[in-house]
């Protein structure tokens, strides 16, 4: 069990072995930078009121903890609670992290806001607080996901930022992450960059988590006020780890609360047609991080493949390898087959409408909840809606909008 | 003594800068590799910075992304690098070979099969782009042992102190890296490297090079009195995408274009 004392990440950066600072120099001194000014600023009595008004009058926060009845009853187990993070404006946990580093590249004196972005929910979630500051955004985002998440590219044009399309490599979030790097790396000065996921290197890993660590400590509080225990079990869908670590973080020395993270199964693990590092993945290094990676024996990086686009990236956040690593939490995948499953079914039977990287995670509560008893509780982030996957569930059907 | 210790000595007997010449290994196949370094040489490069491809370059502009690309199309890997060293030394045990990538490519072959070997093979350096100094430690333990030099880099942005810490570090030659971005970019600004580099050269003795953003001649010629060296990359690279039967002739004018503006 991690201990209170011990600090996560250490000043180097490091869970256990993994996170660190893998960049060019010329990144080097703005991540010192970054890092030291956040530890500063994240004491600041009026930056947390700023963000705490943010996520209270702009975000909707709290998010309720809803129980799914219908749903419980229906796959005969344990009692499920849904987090729902889809009832967040603009529709997914991702803004939680954008509200605080906008304000965090506010106080830092930076005027332009770069990101990256898969699914582009992230990438909506940057553009709107841009706008919302008044500052100038490039979103980076990867051709392939341009064709899958067009509804979310016409809503970061609408929010005013300026999506530019990523044709190298596998054109999908790894790459726009690279070229995010690269413009980053050419305008250090006057850009900040907001990472998406609890990947990349030192602090972002942990500045991520920290904003979005806001799903966990309510998690906490309404476990004990509205179900009065806390949680046998906790699952969220993991791509970078964002949602699954903000949800996690809080109860991490909460001994008697399991917690699974939910990887993208793909065609299957052995078709390797996949997107689950911590699954199948091995140790590397890639965007300024050690950690899993799907990658060959030479090292270099495989093209993943998920039904999710926001689930489709080779790597993940350090500090998930380091929990696997001690066995504090445990990852398993789920294929896209079960996720749309899930997805369908969670329609169905609560009128609720999943992002299709959270039908990961309801994948697995599937299988899972029936083989535990009435009195146990899993809480699972729904962790986005699924307006964004209309187009990718009914090409699969074969419906033409 | 080593291979590039040697050769800036020569260099600066002679008073003449070095030609460091990077393209990548593989790009388009191995034995244009070969040929192109040969030719390199004949024209007049001082240092060889051979890139070793990987799928995700972070810290390269399209030129050297698509090097990269078209290398890995045929699986080159880091052992047949060697392997073509190997082949190089076999008429060449004079030029200095660096080679230049990325921590993952390096790391799946391992810190120590890859030092033995890589020393065997004939290489003199290693430059690892996202392996700043905190990283470090078991590359700098094996490659110390082998005889290999790290070549590290300064930025733009690296503060003085930073700078210290890095040079205490650096063997081989010390890489200065002309402006904050990417390789291939056209942005150098000469009185801003000047300045910078001045300060370079006060806090270390071994030679400085000064690389990304020379692209031909004259802008070799701006900046080659700052320094020891100049490094040239995207527009070698450019070259060995081309028309395969043109390599040839294309990489003679360019560096010798190149060879003549530094002296
Ligand atoms: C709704 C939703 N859930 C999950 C993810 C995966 O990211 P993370 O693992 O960082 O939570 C994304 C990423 O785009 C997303 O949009």
């Amino acid at each position: 069990m991690p201990k209170k004392d011990k600090k996560v990440p250490d000043s180097q950066g490091r869970f256990g072995a993994y996170g660190g600072v893998y960049v060019a120099e010329t990144l080097v001194p703005a991540l010192e930078e970054l890092a030291q000014q956040y530890e500063l600023i994240k004491e600041n009595k009026e930056f947390k009121s700023e963000v705490q008004n943010d996520l209270e009058k702009f975000v909707g926060r709290p998010s309720p903890l809803y129980f799914a009845k219908r749903w419980s009853k229906q796959l005969g187990g344990a009692k499920i609670y849904l987090k729902r993070e889809d009832l967040n404006h603009t529709g997914a946990h991702k803004i939680n992290n954008t509200v605080g580093q906008i304000l965090l590249a506010k106080r830092m004196g930076k005027t332009r806001i770069i990101a990256e972005t898969g699914a582009g929910q992230h990438g909506v979630a940057t553009a709107t607080v841009a706008a919302r500051h008044g500052m100038k955004c490039v979103v980076y985002m990867g051709e392939e996901d341009i064709k899958r998440q067009s509804l979310n590219v016409y809503r970061i044009k609408i929010l005013g930022a300026e999506v530019i399309s990523v044709n190298s490599g596998s054109k999908t979030l790894k790459d726009a992450m690279n070229e995010a790097m690269r413009d980053w790396v050419t305008n250090v000065d006057d850009t900040y960059y907001i990472i998406g996921s609890v990947a990349g290197p030192h602090p972002y890993p942990q500045i991520v988590r920290d904003f979005n660590s806001v799903v966990g400590k309510e998690v906490l509080v309404q476990s004990k006020e509205e179900i009065g225990k806390m949680p046998d079990l906790l699952v969220a869908c993991v791509g970078g780890g964002s949602n699954a670590m903000g949800l996690f973080y809080p109860f991490l020395e909460i001994s008697t609360t399991d917690l699974v993270g939910v990887e993208a199964g793909g065609l299957g693990l052995d078709t390797g047609k996949h997107a689950a590092p911590l699954n199948a993945g091995s140790e590397g290094v890639l965007h300024g991080m050690r950690t899993y990676l799907m990658q060959d024996d030479k090292g270099q990086i495989q093209d993943t493949h998920s039904i999710a686009a926001g689930l489709d990236y080779p790597g993940v956040g350090p500090e998930h390898a380091w929990l696997k690593d001690i066995g504090r939490a445990n990852y398993t995948t789920a294929n896209d087959q079960e996720a749309l499953d899930a997805f369908k079914e969670l329609t169905l039977v609560e009128g609720i409408m999943p992002a299709l990287e959270t039908a990961h995670a309801l994948a697995y509560v599937k299988k899972k909840a029936p083989s535990m008893d009435s009195e146990q509780v899993i809480v699972v982030n729904v962790s986005g809606r699924g307006d964004k996957d209309i187009n990718t569930v009914a090409n699969i059907e074969g419906i033409e909008l | 003594m080593g291979r590039i210790q040697e050769t800036f000595l020569d260099l600066e007997k002679l008073k003449k800068k070095a030609l460091v010449g990077y393209i990548v290994s593989g790009d388009p196949d191995v034995s244009s590799t070969l040929n192109a370094m040969q030719l390199m040489v004949k024209g007049g490069v001082h240092v060889i910075e051979l890139g070793i491809a990987f799928s995700d370059p972070m810290a390269e502009g399209p030129s050297i992304q698509q090097g990269h690309e078209r290398a890995l199309k045929n699986k080159i890997s880091l052992q047949e690098t060697l392997g073509l060293v190997k082949s190089f030394r076999e008429d060449d045990d004079k030029t200095p070979i660096v080679l230049m990538g990325y921590m993952n490519t390096f790391e799946a072959l391992g810190s120590k099969v890859f030092s033995s070997t890589a020393k065997e093979n004939g290489v003199d350096g290693i430059l690892i782009v996202d392996m700043p100094i905190e990283e470090s430690v078991e590359f700098t333990e094996q490659t110390k042992k082998h005889g290999i030099d790290i070549i590290r880099l300064v930025a733009p942005t690296t503060s003085e102190s930073r700078i210290k810490k890095i040079c205490k570090q650096a063997s081989g030659y010390v890489y200065y890296i002309s402006l904050k971005g990417i390789t291939g970019a056209n942005s150098i600004n000469v009185d801003e490297v000047k300045n910078k580099v001045l300060k370079l050269r006060e806090l270390t003795e071994l030679p400085v090079v000064i690389g990304f953003g020379i692209k031909d001649g004259s802008t070799a010629s701006s900046v080659k009195d700052l320094a020891d060296g100049i490094v040239v990359g995207s527009t070698l690279v450019d070259i060995m995408g081309g028309n395969k039967e043109e390599i040839e002739k294309h990489l003679s004018i360019k560096i010798n274009d190149l060879s003549r503006a530094l002296n």
